[in-house]
């Protein structure tokens, strides 16, 4: 009797907290839109900021964020995918890879703000490339590098052995296996990986901070060796670097910058779970 | 479908193009190795270029460290330990006293602890053990647009929206160590919550079986069974939610204050204005000259970040390591 009563507690209690964990997501979500949605405007999104940047709109931040997002996926696809393969198709179980893992952990760790000091002192100012988009897709780049390994690594594992065992019994080298076996199936969870990965690149502060993000800039930058403007740090400059923001811009540029990171974390999971309804084995 | 199909249609695109490169009838023994030599070749490149990707991993980490060192040495070596480790932060007289950006840091990081954790395993419970499937698909995705916020984002909120509340409840400002607690504890919650999903995923289905068969309530099972069963896993969440949190900078930036004093001890600490280490060097790089002292110091913060992270993240994996995670399938 007593156990059927401390049941009905413990399950109670776990689904109201549940419950209260969740609302206030959602709340955030309604405030940020509801605050925000009259800010923007075709304007809004094309012109560039006037008057101090308390008129006219963001489309300098809006590009930069798309330029430093692509800079991002040429940084970082290769080298992810290439460590992906090798983990998860040649790597044994031996003293390198375990080095490796542990230095993929270790990457994941290490905060944002860690990559931009290194961004300056390798990319900045080592290798001469100054502030610029370059230097600052290259630090997000390695700082996309754990989330997309780990996820790539899985599309491939999950890819069943039998489609590797009937590939090589046919006389197709490893590599050719690989390449038209297992790449092609997994494809679908490496896309996930590097949109969620790019997700995150795409709303990053602290890494541009001091590697390419400029605080006014209204010319489109025309070069990789020039500095840009970029939605998250035009954010943070406006929110508490300029008095008398008005508050419309402010949240506008808010609700823009979460829409674009939003909908590039959509579409992966939304990639992810077609593929597993689509998936036959 | 695929699996009956695919293998063969392209194995048997790969043979055909072996075939035309060499002709289809003048297929002689000659041709046929030098085919395989010249396909061994581009192949030895790219498996090469392959195991250098993978091996890269490790190098990028040195660098960091490397680079963290080559700039941030000077900190530690110039500067007295004692004053290094003293209470004042005051850059413009030349004083570096890291104390109150670490006391910052871990006052934040137990606060933002304390409130991530019970909430963090209880939403895991409910979604892996309680919740029906209608629930968690209607839940699962909120949790993953809450990872998919960014942090300037939530610390813009946390200014503008949660620091009012905050004041109004009687804290002389809202710009406090428990505004960032707050705003850090939901920032680690997807980590903390998917990780915990997993450990009590992993807990064989036989376990709960027998213990509901022996008589057990749902509950008992949950709480003398399955977390008991994925308590390394759940460790490893907490570890990692607290990792996540330590290293947050613009959020925490944002919402706390920015004062480099050491809060009185106690209860109270939570609601004073406080200064992380990461909000330090995201709000002083941009003035300091490139090779002051200040400058050093900065980096050195860095290198004090990025032993305590990745010793953190060690210390996590080192505990459920040897519980290798590879599934079926994967490498022959």
């Amino acid at each position: 009797m007593k156990r059927q009563q401390t049941q009905k507690l413990a399950v109670g209690i776990i689904t109201t907290v549940s419950f209260l964990v969740v609302v206030p997501i959602l709340l955030v979500l309604i405030f940020m839109i509801a605050n925000g949605i009259g800010g923007i405007s075709w304007t809004f999104l094309s012109q560039p900021p006037r008057s101090g940047m308390t008129e006219g709109g963001i489309l300098p931040a809006i590009l930069g964020t798309i330029f430093l997002t692509l800079g991002t996926a040429i940084a970082a696809i290769p080298l992810a995918i290439g460590a992906a393969i090798y983990l998860s198709e040649y790597a044994s179980d031996n003293r390198l890879t375990r080095l490796i893992r542990l230095a993929i952990v270790n990457l994941a760790g290490i905060p944002s703000i860690v990559y931009g000091l290194f961004g300056l002192g390798a990319f900045v100012l080592f290798l001469n490339f100054g502030t610029s988009i370059l230097a600052g897709s290259l630090t997000l780049g390695l700082m996309t590098l754990p989330v997309v390994i780990s996820t790539a690594e899985e599309a491939i594992l999950s890819v069943p052995q039998e489609f590797r065992v009937v590939s090589l019994s046919l006389g197709a080298t490893r590599w050719q296996t690989i390449r038209h076996q297992v790449l092609p199936h997994a494809l679908p969870g490496i896309i996930t990986g590097v949109i969620l990965g790019l997700g995150r690149a795409a709303g990053e502060t602290a890494p541009i901070l001091f590697t390419v993000a400029a605080f006014y800039l209204p010319e489109l930058p025309q070069s990789i060796f020039d500095q840009t403007m970029a939605l998250p740090y035009h954010l943070y400059v406006i929110s508490t670097q300029i008095p008398g923001m008005p508050m419309e811009i402010q949240y506008a540029t808010a609700l823009v910058l979460l829409l674009i990171v939003l909908s590039l974390t959509l579409i992966a999971t939304f990639i992810r779970s077609s593929m597993r309804r689509r998936r036959e084995w | 479908m695929n699996e009956h199909n695919r293998p063969h249609t392209s194995t048997e695109g790969t043979s055909m193009k072996t075939r035309e490169a060499s002709g289809p009838s003048k297929m002689t023994a000659r041709s046929l190795w030098e085919n395989l030599k010249d396909q061994s070749a581009s192949e030895l490149i790219i498996e090469n270029l392959i195991r250098l990707s993978g091996i890269s991993v490790i190098v990028v980490v040195t660098l960091i460290f490397f680079f963290l060192l080559r700039e941030g040495s000077a900190a530690f070596l110039d500067i007295p330990l004692r004053q290094l480790f003293g209470s004042r932060w005051y850059p413009i007289e030349g004083l570096f006293g890291l104390w109150p950006l670490m006391v910052g840091s871990f006052w934040v990081t137990i606060g933002a602890v304390v409130i991530a954790v019970p909430l963090g395993l209880t939403t895991a419970i409910y979604l892996g053990e309680i919740a029906p499937l209608w629930q968690r698909e209607i839940l699962k995705p909120f949790i993953e647009v809450l990872a998919g916020i960014p942090s300037i984002v939530l610390g813009f909120l946390g200014w503008v929206a949660l620091a009012p509340i905050i004041q109004n409840l009687g804290a002389p400002s809202g710009l406090t160590a428990f505004t960032g607690s707050f705003i850090l504890a939901y920032m680690s919650l997807p980590t903390i919550i998917s990780i915990t999903e997993d450990a009590l995923y992993a807990v064989p289905k036989e376990y709960r079986d027998g213990s509901l068969a022996l008589g057990a309530t749902q509950w008992q099972t949950i709480w003398r069974v399955v977390l008991p069963a994925a308590r390394s896993g759940i460790v490893m969440a907490i570890m990692l939610g607290i990792g996540r949190a330590i290293g947050e900078t613009m959020a925490v930036m944002l919402v706390t204050g920015n004062a480099a004093n050491i809060p009185e001890f106690g209860f109270g600490a939570l609601f004073q204005p406080i200064r992380t280490m990461t909000a330090t060097i995201a709000a002083e790089m941009g003035e300091v000259a490139q090779g002051s002292l200040h400058y050093n110091v900065l980096f050195g913060i860095g290198i004090v970040l990025f032993v305590v992270t990745s010793g953190i993240n060690l210390l996590a994996t080192r505990l459920v390591g040897g519980r290798g995670k590879r599934r079926p399938g994967g490498r022959l």
